[in-house]
């Protein structure tokens, strides 16, 4: 097993988790959490693909997962914000109750 | 002639400056009648100086050219439209003929301008009143200038526009409107008749212009061109085309038979009479005539004369004996002189017919002075008598209004045609000399000294019903004040002192009209065949007055006494008084066949072509109905159930949105998955 195939497997584990967590929670904070790890797992395939790619002098896959990292804090910050209006609209987390953007 | 002279180019102002003033004057308000009479009046005055130096001028022309015989036509033509490869030009001319039309126009206007000042002074519609007279002298002075067909027919048209909305000035009296409106039809029926002898004029000779030095239509070659193409009936083009143009000088002129607007114009206020029946409108007939007088005279040989003259000789001559005995028998003061008009207006025509250019001509100029006094006299009495138009309410006026009665009497024997000193008889003699000498019948010379011996009765009979015995109406007639007898007092001079200039001594006028001096010869008076010519027709017009001073003078019948002469003669009196029946034949003839063939038409209108358009209308509303029904039931239904499913697949679909968000994650994972089954199954394959 190459030491790429072990990260992607990692990788692989963590956005199952994060999924898993998305798709099972009902808390939204604990949702925005799981999306959070799918999101890591992103970035370690990125980091992963990069250090054993054809070019690991140049810094193109740190540079991606930069960028993510900033993009999933700003995101982070939005799901937060949200929840929290959220709470105060509807005093309450819970997803199952938050049916009303129905068609 | 090879450039215009000065006056020459300002000719069109004549014309021009009253017709603006008309223009000026309808703008104005009513109360505003000072302003409107000074825009008329000044107009005019300036159309009359214009006049009397572009007349100097011609005779200065003629002077300086004594020894050639070619007439002087002084023209300024240009090029109005062009269509195709013809030109339409318009132009002006300045010659003798229209000097002396010109200058007439504007004087008698502007005589008869001052005198309506008194007349319509109690008018609400004063300022209507100038507008229309300033209209008509502009469009009477730009038919005297015309040098061109169009140009005159223009004016001439003008001409019965504006005569159709003065004889209608009181339309609030149903007469006046019938009247104004009998005039315009009828002479529209000669100038639809005049249309086509100009439309046939420029398509044979390709110019409307009557001289455009040799070019013109009145010009040497185009009517010899005329005279080789034949019309039929023995007629050559020439002929033809001025028996068209007749008609229209007809209509215009009051001659037979479509004389019969001119009496009932008489319903106009008196100065619209005295301008349209003396001095303009019937006189633009006779000028006409004159006008195209080389059209009308070619193809005659020396001392012969041509169908169209013939023609013209015959009507006038007819229109003349005709018109004197109705006038025996009216009572009406202005209808009286309403057939007079006409009687001498036959006396032109055929004064043109036998005499030529100069005969006709003379006799239009003074009788347009003595008749312009005349109408204006006989206003001065209809005002003086508080509105009273019959003569037989009337009576012992000439202590009451002496000036009046003054004036009057020398137009009166003026128009008799009365000895020596006064105009009529000099143009008259003129007229009756030419019918003497006329190769072709005796009989005109023979009428015409008929009418001037009724022409003597009727008038002394109107004198003396209305200035003599005693008074029969109202009590308190007046003289009419300065402004209304000054102008009669200069058209009772010009009714005298005219003469002189065309006595058989010194016939300057004629020489003038064909631009040649003349000399002084008192022999020429006493030629024996003149001599007995003035001899008798003094004697006829002494035995008319005498007659007619026996019976009327000083009697002074009653009002409902019926007449010396149709005590006498009951019937052919009663045939006179009804004016020998000729509007009740056009009654039964001319205007049934109209009253019927518009019923025709109507019938047509609302049965054939009515029923035909409600029948298309029908169609296509069952047409409509059709496709309404199509409508409902097939296009209708098809796309209302289209619509339904599309909103109920709608509805199916919007239950996959459950606004639970966890399920669009569910679903995108399963997606995702399957994404990706599906690439790890192809690559192996």
């Amino acid at each position: 097993m190459t030491p790429l195939a072990g990260y992607l497997l990692v990788a692989a584990l963590l956005f199952s988790i994060g999924l898993a967590g998305a798709l099972t929670r009902r808390n939204a904070i604990l949702v925005l959490i799981g999306i959070e790890l799918m999101l890591n797992a992103a970035n370690l395939n990125l980091i992963a693909f990069w250090r054993y790619g054809p070019h690991p002098e140049a810094l193109t896959g740190m540079m991606f997962a930069i960028f993510s990292i900033a993009v999933a804090a700003a995101e982070a910050a939005v799901g937060l914000g949200l929840v929290i209006q959220i709470h105060r609209h509807a005093h309450t987390t819970d997803l199952d109750q938050m049916n009303r953007m129905k068609g | 002639m090879c450039c215009p002279s000065a006056i020459a180019q300002l000719l069109w102002l004549i014309p021009t400056v009253p017709i603006v003033a008309s223009g000026m004057i309808a703008l104005l308000k009513q109360s505003q009648r000072r302003t409107a009479a000074r825009l008329a009046i000044g107009s005019l005055s300036f159309s009359l100086l214009l006049s009397i130096k572009a007349f100097a001028e011609v005779i200065g022309q003629v002077l300086t050219r004594k020894f050639t015989w070619l007439p002087v036509h002084d023209v300024v033509n240009f090029t109005w439209i062009q269509v195709g490869a013809a030109n339409v030009d318009l132009g002006w001319v300045l010659d003798p003929l229209s000097a002396v039309m010109m200058v007439m126009v504007a004087l008698v206007g502007l005589l008869i301008f001052i005198y309506s000042i008194e007349y319509m002074k109690h008018d609400e519609n004063f300022t209507r009143f100038f507008c229309f007279m300033s209209l008509f002298a502009g469009a009477m002075l730009g038919v005297a200038i015309a040098n061109s067909m169009l140009l005159l027919f223009m004016c001439w048209e003008l001409v019965g526009l504006t005569s159709y909305l003065l004889i209608g000035f009181w339309y609030q009296k149903p007469a006046a409107a019938a009247a104004a409106k009998k005039a315009f039809l009828t002479t529209r029926i000669g100038d639809v008749l005049f249309l086509l002898g100009i439309v046939w004029l420029f398509a044979q000779t390709g110019t409307l212009l009557f001289y455009n030095g040799g070019a013109g239509s009145l010009e040497a070659g185009a009517l010899t061109a005329l005279l080789a193409q034949h019309a039929g009936f023995g007629l050559c083009a020439a002929g033809a085309i001025g028996l068209l143009i007749f008609c229209g000088a007809a209509g215009k002129s009051g001659q037979l038979p479509l004389h019969v607007w001119l009496p009932d114009a008489m319903e106009g206020p008196t100065p619209v009479s005295a301008l349209i029946h003396a001095a303009t409108m019937v006189a633009a007939g006779v000028y006409l005539i004159a006008r195209v007088y080389p059209l009308m005279q070619a193809g005659a040989l020396a001392g012969g004369t041509t169908t169209a003259l013939t023609v013209v000789t015959w009507v006038g001559a007819s229109t003349a004996v005709f018109a004197a005995l109705i006038a025996v028998a009216q009572n009406d003061i202005k209808r009286i002189l309403a057939y007079s008009t006409i009687s001498q207006l036959g006396y032109m025509m055929a004064g043109l017919g036998m005499g030529g250019v100069a005969v006709g001509m003379f006799h239009l100029i003074t009788h347009a002075f003595f008749k312009a006094l005349l109408f204006l006299g006989a206003g001065s009495v209809i005002h003086g008598c508080h509105e009273e138009q019959d003569i037989r309410r009337m009576g012992g006026l000439k202590a009451d209004m002496p000036l009046t009665f003054a004036t009057y009497g020398i137009g009166m024997l003026a128009l008799c045609g009365f000895p020596l000193v006064f105009s009529g008889f000099w143009s008259k003699d003129g007229i009756l000399e030419a019918a003497m000498h006329w190769s072709v019948a005796k009989a005109p010379f023979y009428m015409l000294v008929f009418g001037a011996l009724l022409t003597a009765f009727y008038m002394t009979r109107q004198v003396g019903y209305v200035f003599f015995g005693y008074n029969r109406g109202s009590k308190d007639a007046h003289e009419s004040p300065e402004v209304m007898t000054v102008p009669l007092a200069i058209l009772a001079f010009f009714a005298m002192a005219l003469g002189l200039i065309g006595t058989p001594a010194w016939p300057w006028f004629r020489g003038f009209l064909e631009s040649r001096a003349v000399d002084i010869g008192w022999h020429r008076l006493i030629e024996p065949g003149l001599l007995a010519l003035m001899a008798t027709s003094t004697v006829v017009v002494f035995v008319g007055i005498g007659l007619a001073w026996r019976l009327y003078g000083d009697r002074s019948p009653k009002p409902k006494e019926p007449d010396v002469l149709e005590a006498a003669a009951p019937l052919p009196w009663g045939w006179l008084r009804d004016r020998l029946y000729v509007d009740e034949l056009y009654g039964v003839t001319v205007i049934a066949f109209y009253g019927w063939w518009a019923r025709v038409a109507e019938w047509l209108d609302r049965k054939v072509w009515g029923g035909a358009v409600s029948g298309v209308a029908w169609a296509f509303g069952l047409w409509a109905q059709l496709n309404r029904f199509l409508d409902n039931n097939w296009v209708d239904g098809g796309f209302d159930k289209g619509c339904d499913e599309l909103a109920s697949g709608g509805g199916l679909l919007a239950r996959v949105q459950t606004g639970r968000v966890q399920t669009y994650l569910r679903l995108l994972a399963l997606a995702v998955v399957a994404l990706a089954l599906m690439l790890i199954w192809s690559s192996r394959a």
